[in-house]
């Protein structure tokens, strides 16, 4: 069957990349479910919770709520925080019982909004969905609603989208990817989600180009190309060599108006390396791979975009279909989270590359900063490591 | 501003059934209190799946991936169409069967987790374990449920902890043994209770102090259920209708008559003379002495997540002349009699929410320094100096109010760095994070 592990785990869900998406923008999200998800999202996908304090709440459904369909405890509750605690916005998310019970979250803002006079998203999360999908819309909605579609364009300036701790572990690559574009010439206007507010957002329409650096951030590239005319870039600066193919990308991206997928141009022939991960991260670790000279093949088991995966990588996202993705391709090396350790084949090298949005925070310490040479630099380490100690 | 629902105010002004009015709902980062995980891994031989949405899964499987406990859980994940196409105990049944051939070997039992889905689609659950058990012989299937939704009817952690002594079975008595049912770790050997149960030649048995499928097993034949965590009710209700096992719960009370009195009921249910405390009494009285005159008048904070009767350990910290200034807590449930006493006497007590939205920056600017006893006060409270654990970490009796004064003591000399503390999941557990 399709959706059963009998010893991996499961990516996060969609409410946890709503909020990881939402996070440091000073708004207030709302979260209907009975108590787990928000504890889930804290514990487990949520690297800042500790440190940096947001306005992210559940609503604490209960049985006799959802039978009776009492929206009014959700509506004034979230009305009632508000008033409390004064965000710069709302947004209202759900869980698989709010799905059950067909809560309409699109007219529950609505009221939220007309009763409190604080703007109110609705995202459309059920819990049954990956991170990606719901940082997707949640990105989409805020840049939809603060990117002021007349700003003049800057030359040679980018907003970094679908930025997350759900992929990137910490603010340090993120700050690098920054560093980087800095050093090719670019500014940056913005960055989805980490680091950034709504004021940077509203002169999202600003940049000349758009860097994608997951499938997160790809509705609101798209969403920027569509209404603002500005091109968009796939790919994360991984590997020397990459990177500059990357930054050579973005210039023409910048220059032609076209949209690129470097992170997609690798080629296949003779892989004997898998990356397993998000299909933009992970896929430009295959693609620096090969553009240094050891082909590799991605395995995604997240949401992806037409266009992201090459020719001979794989969207297995069950157990079983990873494993026999893998056994079919009796890769020499595998790159992948820690957990992956129990389904790769007995004769494949390891090399651990820890995933939040998977592992959450068993391994967050060993989340590697793998901008430019870093990522050379950190390879060429794991292959010297003894082969033994990687095996399952 | 005024806020429209505050988070704190003075013990005098509470409504026993509920100090707070509901509203939306904070996690602070203290992940001490187990779940359903940590208690579905003290039964041995056990492998639990859990049958949910991803969102619902991920906290779970996590929690068995940072116990460095992976190989003992499974998943099946649900899908929209799960719950509308028909098939939803079929794709159970196979998808649970299909776990169980990947195994490397067939476990003793499988605590089956449904949620809240299941119950809202009404899923035969019955018939699920029912075709299980005939294709499955060997393994004992218990029907368990992560249903928060349900948690005002009953919640999961007393529910999961009826379900998972469920797998007893009917044996022949064996009047030299006594269980203690209920707790997630060993009740201290040094408390008078255990050394009750030892002297009057009994054998103890307890889930957590169980190395084999079978010690589990001869839980049923024991003479007595005791229990003295208020989540351990239903189980013992459970297994006194089915088993025929009596129970006797004694509260884990702070006053010393209250546990005198604990300690007679249970001599008469196992029929012995009564010993005497007095020794044991002398001791929890000096060590509060020795801790007060240590403490001074450091503000101390209670936490409802560290002592199963807060407002009884807050009564004898009073007693004793400790400034108890807080209590975090969201109502007095079994522990009213205290509360009503801390009303009348010290009214100023401040009474503050564990998960309100508008304690999400309490721990920004605590009011003044104080004595934690539990990770939540700590956290809310930003106290290094605090004493680290649940539940009463299974300190019990006369004995338990010496240790946890030895405690608060240490906590006051010796301040912890409380950030990997309180982040570690199910205090007690085994955790990838501390390696």
């Amino acid at each position: 069957m399709k959706n059963i592990a009998s010893i991996i785990p499961c990516y996060a869900a969609d409410t946890s990349g709503v909020c990881a998406a939402l996070y440091e923008l000073g708004g207030l999200i709302a979260v209907h479910d009975a108590s787990g998800v928000n504890s889930t999202y804290a514990t487990h996908d949520e690297p800042r919770w500790e440190d940096q304090p947001s306005m992210i709440y559940v609503s604490g459904l209960t049985e006799l709520d959802a039978i009776l369909g009492n929206d009014e405890k959700f509506i004034a509750d979230v009305v009632s925080a508000a008033h409390d605690q004064q965000p710069a916005f709302i947004a209202v998310c759900g869980s698989p019982m709010p799905m059950m019970i067909g809560f309409d979250f699109d007219a529950a803002a609505r009221e939220i909004e007309r009763r409190s006079g604080i703007r109110t998203f609705s995202l459309h999360t059920n819990g049954m969905h990956a991170y990606s999908e719901g940082a997707s819309e949640a990105l989409l909605t805020v840049l939809a609603e603060y990117a002021e579609p007349d700003a003049e364009k800057l030359p040679h300036s980018v907003n970094i989208l679908g930025a997350l701790p759900l992929d990137f572990g910490g603010p340090a690559p993120v700050q690098s990817i920054r560093t980087w574009l800095s050093e090719n010439g670019f500014s940056v206007i913005s960055c989805l989600a980490m680091g950034d507010g709504i004021p940077a957002f509203r002169r999202a329409a600003a940049a000349s180009v758009n860097l994608v650096v997951s499938y997160s951030g790809l509705a609101a590239a798209q969403y920027c190309a569509d209404c603002f005319g500005t091109p968009y870039v796939c790919g994360v600066p991984v590997g020397a060599a990459f990177s500059a193919q990357l930054a050579e990308a973005l210039r023409n991206a910048e220059r032609t108006g076209e949209n690129a997928y470097p992170c997609a141009v690798r080629s296949d022939a003779a892989a004997r390396t898998a990356v397993i991960g998000e299909s933009i991260y992970a896929g430009s670790m295959a693609a620096a791979l090969s553009v240094s000279g050891h082909p590799a093949r991605l395995i995604c088991p997240l949401p992806y975009a037409d266009g992201i995966l090459a020719d001979g990588d794989s969207d297995a996202a069950s157990e079983d279909a990873i494993a026999a993705a893998l056994a079919a391709m009796q890769p020499e090396t595998v790159i992948a989270d820690p957990l992956y350790r129990f389904i790769l084949p007995k004769q494949a090298k390891h090399i651990r590359l820890p995933h939040y949005a998977f592992s959450g925070r068993c391994f967050e310490t060993q989340i590697p900063d793998l901008t430019a040479a870093r990522f050379d630099a950190w390879l060429n380490a794991q292959v010297m490591r003894n082969h033994k100690e990687d095996r399952p | 501003m005024k806020q429209e629902k505050p988070p704190v105010l003075r013990i005098a002004e509470a409504d026993a059934e509920g100090f707070f009015a509901s509203g939306l709902e904070y996690s602070p980062p203290v992940r001490g209190m187990w779940n359903i995980v940590h208690m579905g891994m003290l039964v041995p031989e056990a492998h639990q799946i859990y049958c949910c949405a991803q969102g619902c899964l991920r906290g779970v499987v996590l929690t068995a991936a940072e116990m460095n406990a992976m190989e003992r859980l499974s998943w099946i994940s649900l899908t929209e169409e799960d719950m509308f196409n028909g098939t939803l105990e079929q794709s159970l049944t196979e998808g649970v069967s299909e776990i169980i051939e990947k195994l490397p070997a067939h476990p003793k039992m499988v605590p089956l987790f449904l949620s809240c889905m299941h119950l809202f689609a009404g899923c035969d659950f019955d018939g699920v374990i029912a075709d299980l058990s005939v294709r499955y012989p060997d393994i004992t299937f218990i029907d368990c449920y992560m249903t928060p939704t349900m948690r005002t009817t009953i919640p999961p952690v007393p529910q999961t902890c009826r379900q998972l002594y469920s797998g007893l079975q009917p044996r022949p008595a064996d009047p030299e043994s006594v269980n203690i049912i209920g707790c997630d770790r060993p009740t201290d050997p040094d408390s008078e209770l255990v050394q009750i149960i030892r002297n009057a030649g009994l054998t103890l048995r307890d889930l957590t102090l169980c190395k084999t499928y079978d010690d589990y097993l001869q839980m049923a034949e024991s003479r007595l259920n005791i229990l003295w965590l208020p989540t351990a009710h239903a189980a013992a209700d459970a297994l006194e209708e089915r088993l025929h096992i009596p129970q006797i719960y004694l509260p884990a009370h702070f006053g010393f008559e209250k546990l005198r009195d604990n300690y007679a009921r249970l001599c008469d249910a196992l029929g012995i003379a009564c010993p005497d405390f007095s020794a044991a009494i002398a001791g929890a009285d000096a060590a509060l002495r020795a801790a007060k005159a240590e403490i001074g008048d450091t503000a101390v904070a209670v936490d409802y997540t560290a002592v199963t009767m807060p407002f009884s350990l807050a009564k004898l910290l009073c007693e004793y002349g400790f400034r108890v200034k807080y209590i975090i807590a969201e109502a007095a449930g079994e522990d009213a009699e205290a509360f009503a006493w801390l009303q009348a006497n010290r009214p100023d007590i401040l009474l503050y929410s564990p998960n309100h939205v508008n304690m999400l920056h309490q721990h920004e600017s605590p009011p003044e320094p104080v004595l934690a006893v539990g990770q939540k006060a700590a956290y809310y409270f930003a106290s290094d100096r605090f004493v680290n654990f649940v539940v009463n970490g299974g300190l019990y009796g006369f004995s338990g109010i010496r240790k946890l004064a030895a405690l608060m003591t240490d906590a006051y000399h010796n301040p912890k760095d409380r950030r990997p503390l309180l982040r570690h999941k199910g205090w007690g557990c085994e955790s990838c994070l501390l390696s």
